[in-house]
């Protein structure tokens, strides 16, 4: 057995030595993860193994390190400025507020998706980590006063008991309700907590000062409800909660209506344009895309991992981006880009794996229901 | 009835001219959760070191190789409904499939237990 014809995304292989360790990388290895490449990082993939982490999350809570990810500051001033590369209303975000938002090219495609919140004295960004660097030019690049906060730790506690555990040690978070955010203190540290995350479930995400990572990390983990969870089920999270993944959902050669994210172009924007690519996406909203990123469900027990082929009528119409075994439905599921009169709900497609024809359908996403706590909400 | 391994972390059981083969209990500790087995049917002709079967756990699809070559008996039927079976029991009931062989001489190149534990100690 040779492992890894088509390994976990964003898994390359590496040299150890060329390996930058996180805030957290000692607490990892004395809790027996397994360590692998992710985004020029060493990243623990699992721990006690994917499908029980994956499990626990959906019943309890995880704790994921994002430090990966990037921290971003601008100057709130640059608020108009950041309009230019992104199709999100940024002008009119409210204090405390997050919005989901994708940062373009001047065709319309994506170079990343992102998090963008405005905070009481700056904006505060969250990128991918695998093209922060990229990302961060093209803000300099455009005269944007980018502060990166390397020195920052970033973690995420997901999951339905992730509320109780965290209001037990920062009092106060379970007011907070979906894609809100604000400051906490926590043993002399300032954190920045925000309700949100990428699995489908409840929770937050934290960043934490590097120095007072490692301390958190141990207090949550201390919490009867929380355990670690590796990259490995924050990848099968996320597939089933229907979220893309940058790099290989999303690409520069794919529009925002492409990928199916028209919700990021919030409604002012729409109206005045004046994003990179808007004469393309605009015409895509209005006129429709060749192409759409779809859900499919899988028969049988086969997984179709990224780069399988799609066929229908003989004819190859789309291309798996992410896919796999699904541990809360227990059968395989994929995204695919598939031409567009072919992504309706329902669709009957083939997948190609190793030549092997399999059966699939289009499905809504996301294949299994969020659970989060949005604004109006009790609990 | 002796039992051989490969550096591809497979094990063979010889018993004649037939053999049964599967993976490592250390293999399927490197895959974690294995979700399916993709298995050769009976008919097929497999050569020593080529692929034969592909296993799929939660993160990756990997390939298993024939330690011999010889032709495909019998695919284990129990894999296709439990597939977790290779987890739970690599050496035993997770076995992946049975051939004849075509050249017992190719045996010879292959490492026993003890020698394979060495082997994955240096790993």
């Amino acid at each position: 057995m040779r492992p890894g014809r088509e390994l976990l995304p964003g898994l390359h292989m590496a040299d150890d030595a060329d390996l930058k360790p996180l805030p957290l990388d000692g607490l990892h290895r004395r809790l027996g993860a397994r360590m692998v490449p992710f985004a020029g990082y060493a990243m623990p993939i699992q721990y006690e193994g994917i499908i029980a982490e994956h499990n626990w999350t959906r019943e309890s809570a995880g704790l994921f390190d994002v430090s990966h990810m990037g921290q971003i500051l601008l100057p709130p001033g640059d608020d108009a400025a950041l309009e230019g590369l992104v199709c999100g209303d940024i002008t009119g975000l409210k204090p405390g507020v997050l919005r989901y938002s994708l940062l373009l090219n001047g065709e319309g495609g994506v170079l990343d998706d992102l998090m963008i919140t405005r905070r009481a004295d700056d904006l505060y960004l969250v990128v991918n980590g695998a093209v922060k660097a990229a990302d961060m030019a093209v803000m300099r690049a455009a005269g944007l006063g980018v502060d990166y906060r390397e020195d920052w730790a970033l973690m995420a506690l997901q999951g339905p008991r992730a509320v109780d555990v965290l209001d037990r040690l920062l009092p106060g978070v379970a007011a907070l309700r979906f894609m809100r955010a604000a400051g906490f203190a926590w043993a002399g540290h300032d954190l920045w907590v925000s309700r949100s995350g990428y699995t489908g479930e409840d929770g937050y995400e934290i960043s934490v000062p590097a120095a007072a990572a490692e301390a958190l990390a141990e207090a949550l983990l201390a919490q009867p409800e929380v355990k670690p969870i590796g990259l490995g089920a924050r990848d099968s999270l996320r597939l089933e909660a229907g979220l893309p993944l940058y790099g290989h959902d999303l690409d520069p050669a794919t529009t925002p209506v492409e990928a199916d994210l028209a919700f990021a172009i919030s409604k002012r924007r729409k109206a005045e344009g004046g994003f990179p690519g808007a004469a393309r996406i605009l015409d895509q909203l209005f006129n429709g895309a060749a192409r759409k990123r779809v859900g499919l469900a899988i028969e049988g027990r086969l997984p179709a991992r990224e780069g399988a082929t799609v066929w229908a009528a003989g004819r190859q119409v789309g291309i798996v981006t992410s896919g796999g075994f699904a541990p809360s439905l227990q059968a395989p599921i994929a995204m695919a880009y598939v031409e567009t009169p072919l992504a309706g709900d329902g669709t009957a497609l083939e997948i190609d794996v190793r030549g092997k024809r399999i059966a699939a359908r289009v499905v809504p996403m996301p294949f299994r229901q969020k659970n989060y706590v949005r604004e109006g909400q009790q609990g | 009835m002796s039992r051989l391994y490969t550096q591809d972390h497979e094990w063979i059981d010889v018993d004649g001219d037939t053999a049964t083969v599967g993976i490592t209990d250390y293999a399927q500790g490197q895959l974690g959760d294995v979700v399916f087995v993709d298995l050769p049917e009976a008919g097929r002709a497999v050569s020593k070191g080529g692929e034969a079967a592909v296993v799929e756990s939660v993160k990756a699809a990997s390939d298993v190789y024939a330690p011999v070559s010889g032709t495909v008996v019998e695919s284990n039927p129990a894999l296709a409904e439990d597939p977790g079976l290779v987890n739970s029991a690599p050496e035993g009931d997770g076995w992946f499939f049975r051939l004849t062989l075509s050249d017992a001489a190719e045996l010879d190149g292959l490492m026993d237990k003890a020698a394979y534990d060495a082997f994955i100690a240096s790993l």
